[in-house]
């Protein structure tokens, strides 16, 4: 199996939607060991979800803004797996003010920024004590080389964590730790469609996309991220792969 | 195994006083989720996620914005047992 014995933490299940609920049930179903981890009032939906994968899963807190949460994560991790050989981090937020460019304030566009972008480098150095054997940290992006419609500071914070995951591959490169970002393709979840207009960003993928694309199935994400979770990638690592039906290697 | 109207409704009423410390009484058929219970979308996201494992259905994402009502919700869960 591809996640034989593998330890992971994947943050980000929300809903059985979530792109994280499939990595997670992939990874089980791959022989992983797999904690969750939820915040705030998201914690109860999150239980309630882990319930629906083929093995119960322990929820722990983490909201990653609260330092708190990220300074006791090791060791509240600690409780469930004696060490950790990987890390899903599949967390996005924007304020609705994000979504309107030349309106949105530092505060709004500051938020997107710290939950979205910076939480990368925050989690990874928190789950750092427990990955002293090395390990793969694996991201969600949406192609930030461009201006999408209705995206905006959602789209800027896309950039600035694709950039921190190069960072965080020269840092953690030299403790045998791989950082890589899988850039998905518009999947229907919850955090989609919160985007106010995400119709419209959704719309032509299927068109534009070689492969076509089916906005219902997170499943070609998840395999990605598992693929890049085990030990299939060892010498890869600052990289980020297209699960988009191919729309990002096309011109007009 | 389908339940009653009667019954969904207990047990929904249930499932909104856990979530919100409604009264199961003030869950009402004709009751508004969010004007008149003042139900946000992230607890109307808890009260569907407990529903569909209580009531042992599937309650779409995109079927949950025409749940205004608690009536619609009970008529929707009671069909979709068939
Ligand atoms: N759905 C898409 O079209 C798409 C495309 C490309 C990339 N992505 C990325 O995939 C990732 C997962 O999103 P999703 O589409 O599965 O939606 P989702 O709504 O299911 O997941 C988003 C998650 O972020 C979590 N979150 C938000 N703020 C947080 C905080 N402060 N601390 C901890 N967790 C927090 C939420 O609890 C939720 O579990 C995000 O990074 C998103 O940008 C999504």
């Amino acid at each position: 199996m591809l996640l034989e014995g593998k330890k992971l933490l994947v943050t980000g299940v929300l809903m059985d939607s979530s792109i994280a609920f499939h990595v997670a049930k992939l990874a089980q179903e791959q022989g992983a060991e797999v904690v969750l981890s939820s915040f705030g009032r998201t914690m109860k939906i999150t239980s309630t979800i882990a319930k629906r994968l083929p093995s119960p899963a322990p929820v722990i807190e983490l909201d990653v803004t609260d330092q708190e949460h990220l300074d006791t994560l090791a060791a509240r991790l600690g409780e469930h797996v004696d060490g950790l050989d990987g890390v899903l981090h599949s967390i996005g937020f924007a304020p609705q003010g994000a979504f309107s460019f030349l309106d949105a304030s530092w505060e709004d566009v500051a938020t997107a920024m710290q939950a979205s972008a910076y939480s990368l480098k925050a989690l990874a150095v928190a789950a750092l004590p427990l990955m002293e054997e090395g390990g793969s940290l694996v991201g969600l992006t949406f192609d930030a080389k461009f201006a999408w419609p209705v995206y905006d500071w959602m789209g800027v914070a896309k950039a600035a964590f694709e950039s921190t995951s190069r960072y965080l591959a020269r840092d953690l490169g030299p403790k045998g730790i791989r950082c890589n970002l899988v850039s998905a393709g518009p999947i229907g979840t919850t955090a989609a469609k919160s985007i106010p207009g995400f119709e419209q960003l959704a719309g032509s993928w299927d068109d534009r996309a070689p492969l076509g694309w089916d906005r219902a199935d997170p499943v070609p994400a998840a395999r990605a991220c598992a693929a890049l979770l085990s030990d299939w990638f060892p010498a890869t690592t600052g990289e980020i792969v297209h699960v988009d039906g191919g729309v990002h290697a096309m011109g007009q | 195994m389908a339940q009653s109207e009667q019954e969904i409704l207990a047990g929904l009423a249930e499932i909104v006083n856990e979530e919100t410390g409604l009264e199961t009484d003030s869950v009402q058929p004709d009751k508004s989720f969010t004007e008149d219970l003042d139900i946000d979308s992230l607890s109307m996201m808890t009260i569907v996620v407990n529903a569909e494992e209580k009531f042992g259905v599937r309650i779409p994402d995109d079927e949950v914005k025409n749940l205004s009502t608690v009536k619609d919700a009970v008529s929707f869960i009671h069909s979709a047992q068939g």
